[in-house]
C-alpha cells in the first residue's frame, strides 16, 4: 500500500474530535434542472490528507470537485475552506487549483508557458517565476520537454504537466479529476505511487475523484463513497472495504458474495440467520441486536472463503457446491461454484504453491466454509 | 487456347491498372492532381493571357491589342513587350490614389466586419443549441437573394428620399434629407454588409470547436473572464480571424459592385477603374496591367505572411 507515512496511525485527525476540519462541506446540494446532482452532502476533510471521492458515474463526485473549485455553485449549503466560507467567490480568486480529467493543458503554450501561466495572474518577478517553473519541471522530470507544445507530448507527460500547473500556485488544496484515467494500466500504476510521493513531498491537502476503487484505495488516507448525490460511507481504506456501512457499498468496493436470510436467533454478538438460498444456517458475528424473523443480507468477501474437497470440521457456515467456471490470475485464481439452491459463490484462493496445474477444477464437488467474523451484516 | 489466355490475361491486366489507379499510389495523385488542373486550366491560364495582353499595345481591331509575337520574312520571330501600361499606372496617379483608396476601405471594413463578427460569432458558438441553429440560419439567410439585388436594395434605403431618410424625417430626427448615398460611407456600409457572413462563419467554426474546459483551467489559475479571453479565446481563435480577414479583405479590395452603385465619384476604388479602363476606354492592355499589378500587391503580402505563420506555429495557419 502507498499510505503516506505521516497519514499513519498516531495522526489520524478525523479520530479527534477537536481537530479541525481544513475544508468543510456544510449540507451542500446542487441541483441541476430538476435532478439533485448533490444532495445534502456534509463532509470534513483535514489538513495533508489524500481524500478520495468515489463513485460510478453520475453519482455526483466531480459536481462535488467542481464546487469546491468554484466552476459550480451550490444550490444550497457552505463550503467552508481553511475556516473562510468560499461558497460564493469566484475560482480566479479561490486558494484551490484543480487538475482536470482532461488536463486542459493550452494548446497554443509551450509546457513552460502552461506551468507559468497561473503564476503569471499573480504578482512574481520573473526570476522567481523562471525558478518555481523550473522546480516543478524537475520534480516530475519533464526539464527536457520545456520548450514543446502539449500535442507533442504522450498521455503521461501531459499528465505531469497538468499535474505541476495544478501546483504551480501553491494552492491550499489541490483537486483532482480523474487525474489518471487516460492511462494505460502500468503507467496508472506507477502514477499512482507518484502522486502520493509528490503529496507527501509539497504537504497539500488532496482530493480527487475516481471511479476506479483500487485506485482509491491506493493513494486515499480516506475514501468517501458516493451513490446518486449522497455520501454513503467515509473511512480509511481498510474500513470501508472490511466494515462497508451498506450492501451498495460492500458491492461497489471489491467483489462480494450477498446472501439474503432471516434472523432465527441472536445469542450476544452471535446471530443465526436462515438462509433457503443457501440451504443452511449461517452464524455471524454482528453487535447491534435484530429482532427474529429480520430479514438480512450477509456479505462476505470472495477471498474470506475457504474451499476444500473434504468436508471441515465445523457445521455452521458450510455449504457444498460444484465448480462451473475458474479463472487461474497467476497470484490468485477466482473459482464460480454453484451450490444446490442455484445460489453461486466467488471464491478467491492465494496460489501458494507453484503448481501449473490447479488442483480445483470444473465439475468437482467442493466444500465452502467462513468464519462468523469473515462477514457483514445488513438488515434489508 | 494461348490467344484466349492472352485476352483474359490482359483483361485482367486492365482492371488491375484501372484498380491500381483509383486505389494505390496512382489514385491519391488523381484526386490531388483534379483540383490543380482546374486551378490551372481556369486561373492560372488565364492570368497568363491577361499578363501577356498587358505587355501588348492599345489597337483599333480585332482583338484590340498588338500581338506579343510576330514571325516576320526573314524566318524570324519578333518579341515585342509594351512595358509602357505599367510606367503609365506608376506615371499617372489616379492609379496610385485608386489602390491606395481601395486598400483604405477594404482594410478598414475588415476591421469592421472583425468588430461586429467576433462577438457575434462568440455569441453564437456560446448560446444554447437550440438557438444556435437559428442564429447561423440568420447569417446565412442572405444568400438566398442575390447580391445585386441586396445592394439595389440598399440604394432604396439610403436615397435622399429613401426608406432611411423619410423614418428620420417622420421621428423629427432630421429637418432635410441627409445625403448617404453616393458617398464612401454607404461603400464602408456595403461592403461591411455584404462581407459580414464571410467573416462570421470562419470565427465561429474556430470558436464552437473551442474546448471550454480551457477556460475552466484559465479561470481556476486566477484569471479573471476578460483575461482568459484575451490569453486563451483570443490566441486560440487566431486561424478563425486569420481566414475570416481574408475572406472579406481580398474580395473588397477588388469590389466593383458597390462602390459602383453606392460610392460618389470619390470612391475611386481600383476595380471601378479597371472596369473602365476596360470597357468605356476598350484599352485591354492597361486594364490587364492594372489587374496584374493588383494581383500581385495582394498575393505577395499574403505569401509573406503566411511563410511567417508556418515558421511561428510549426504548421500552416489554416
Amino acid at each position: 500500500m502507498a499510505q503516506p507515512k505521516s497519514a499513519k496511525a498516531p495522526q489520524e485527525p478525523w479520530r479527534d474530535p477537536a481537530a479541525k476540519p481544513f475544508v468543510h462541506i456544510d449540507n451542500v446540494t446542487k441541483v441541476f434542472d430538476t435532478t439533485y446532482a448533490v444532495d445534502g452532502v456534509t463532509l470534513d476533510i483535514y489538513q495533508g490528507e489524500f481524500f478520495c471521492l468515489l463513485g460510478g458515474s453520475g453519482c455526483g463526485k466531480s459536481t462535488l470537485l467542481r464546487m469546491l473549485a468554484g466552476l459550480e455553485q451550490p444550490t444550497s449549503g457552505r463550503i467552508l475552506i481553511d475556516g473562510t466560507d468560499m461558497t460564493r467567490v469566484p475560482p480566479y480568486a479561490r486558494p484551490v487549483n484543480m487538475m482536470f480529467q482532461s488536463y486542459a493543458l493550452f494548446p497554443h503554450m509551450t509546457v513552460e508557458q502552461n506551468v507559468a501561466f497561473g503564476l503569471k495572474q499573480q504578482k512574481h518577478g520573473k526570476g522567481e517565476i523562471r525558478e518555481r517553473v523550473d522546480g516543478l519541471l524537475e520534480l516530475v522530470r519533464m526539464m527536457p520537454f520545456a520548450r514543446r507544445k502539449p500535442e507533442q507530448l504522450s498521455g503521461g507527460q501531459r499528465q505531469r504537466v497538468a499535474l505541476i500547473r495544478s501546483l504551480a500556485r501553491q494552492p491550499k488544496l489541490l483537486l483532482l479529476d480523474e487525474p489518471l484515467a487516460a492511462l494505460d494500466k502500468k503507467l496508472r500504476e506507477h502514477t499512482q505511487f507518484e502522486l502520493v510521493n509528490i503529496q507527501e513531498r509539497v504537504g497539500t491537502t488532496f482530493i480527487m475523484v475516481t471511479h476506479d476503487q483500487e485506485e482509491a484505495m491506493t493513494v486515499s488516507t480516506r475514501i468517501a463513497v458516493m451513490e446518486a448525490g449522497r455520501i454513503e460511507q467515509v473511512g480509511t481504506p481498510a474500513s470501508v472495504y472490511e466494515y462497508p456501512a451498506s450492501r451498495h457499498v460492500a458491492e461497489f468496493i471489491g467483489a462480494v458474495n450477498s446472501i439474503e436470510g432471516r434472523v432465527v436467533a441472536q445469542e450476544g454478538e452471535r446471530l443465526q440467520i436462515r438462509s433457503e438460498s443457501l440451504g443452511c444456517d449461517l452464524v455471524m458475528v454482528h453487535k447491534q441486536p435484530l429482532p427474529e424473523g429480520t430479514p438480512v443480507t450477509v456479505a462476505v468477501r470472495p477471498e474470506k472463503l475457504v474451499a476444500s474437497e473434504q468436508a471441515p470440521a465445523i457445521v455452521y457456515n458450510t455449504v457444498k457446491g460444484v465448480i462451473t467456471d475458474f479463472a487461474y490470475l497467476g497470484d490468485v485464481s477466482i473459482y464460480l461454484v454453484r451450490l444446490p439452491t442455484g445460489q453461486q459463490m466467488r471464491v478467491q484462493l492465494t496460489n501458494l504453491a507453484r503448481l501449473t496445474e490447479n488442483p480445483l477444477t470444473w465439475d468437482q464437488e467442493v466444500y465452502l466454509s467462513w468464519l462468523p467474523d469473515s462477514g457483514v451484516v445488513f438488515p434489508s | 487456347m494461348t490467344t484466349r489466355a492472352t485476352i483474359n490475361g490482359s483483361a485482367r491486366n486492365a482492371g488491375e491498372w484501372l484498380g491500381d489507379l483509383l486505389t494505390g499510389h496512382h489514385g491519391r495523385r488523381l484526386v490531388i492532381a483534379l483540383p490543380y488542373l482546374w486551378l490551372l486550366v481556369f486561373f492560372m491560364l488565364p492570368f497568363v493571357i491577361v499578363l501577356k495582353i498587358s505587355l501588348a499595345e492599345v489597337l483599333l481591331g480585332r482583338p484590340p491589342y498588338s500581338p506579343l509575337w510576330q514571325y516576320l520574312e526573314d524566318s524570324t520571330v519578333q518579341i515585342q513587350l509594351h512595358l509602357d501600361n505599367y510606367r503609365r499606372l506608376w506615371e499617372d496617379p489616379l492609379y496610385f490614389i485608386a489602390y491606395l483608396k481601395s486598400l483604405k476601405i477594404a482594410g478598414i471594413s475588415t476591421l469592421v466586419c472583425l468588430l461586429l463578427g467576433y462577438p457575434m460569432a462568440y455569441a453564437i458558438a456560446r448560446t444554447r443549441d437550440s438557438l444556435r441553429n437559428l442564429l447561423l440560419m440568420l447569417v446565412i439567410l442572405p444568400f438566398w437573394t442575390s447580391f445585386l439585388i441586396r445592394v439595389y436594395a440598399w440604394i432604396g434605403i439610403l436615397k435622399s428620399n429613401g426608406l432611411l431618410n423619410n423614418l428620420l424625417l417622420a421621428l423629427g430626427v432630421i429637418d432635410h434629407p441627409l445625403a448617404l448615398l453616393h458617398t464612401d460611407f454607404a461603400v464602408y456600409l456595403g461592403i461591411v454588409y455584404s462581407y459580414l457572413p464571410f467573416m462570421v462563419l470562419p470565427l465561429y467554426a474556430t470558436l464552437s470547436r473551442m474546448d471550454l474546459t480551457l477556460l475552466e483551467a484559465a479561470a481556476d489559475l486566477g484569471c479573471r473572464p476578460w483575461k482568459a479571453f484575451l490569453r486563451v479565446t483570443l490566441p486560440l481563435s487566431l486561424p478563425g480571424i486569420i481566414a475570416g480577414c481574408m475572406l472579406v479583405f481580398i474580395p473588397a479590395v477588388g469590389e466593383f459592385v458597390i462602390p459602383d452603385l453606392l460610392g460618389g465619384p470619390d470612391s475611386l476604388m481600383i476595380g471601378k477603374v479597371l472596369w473602365t479602363e476596360f470597357f468605356s476606354n476598350r484599352d485591354w492592355p492597361a486594364a490587364s496591367a492594372v489587374a496584374v499589378v493588383m494581383l500581385v500587391l495582394l498575393v505577395v503580402p499574403l505569401a509573406l505572411f503566411q511563410r511567417a505563420q508556418e515558421k511561428s506555429e510549426g504548421k500552416p495557419p489554416l
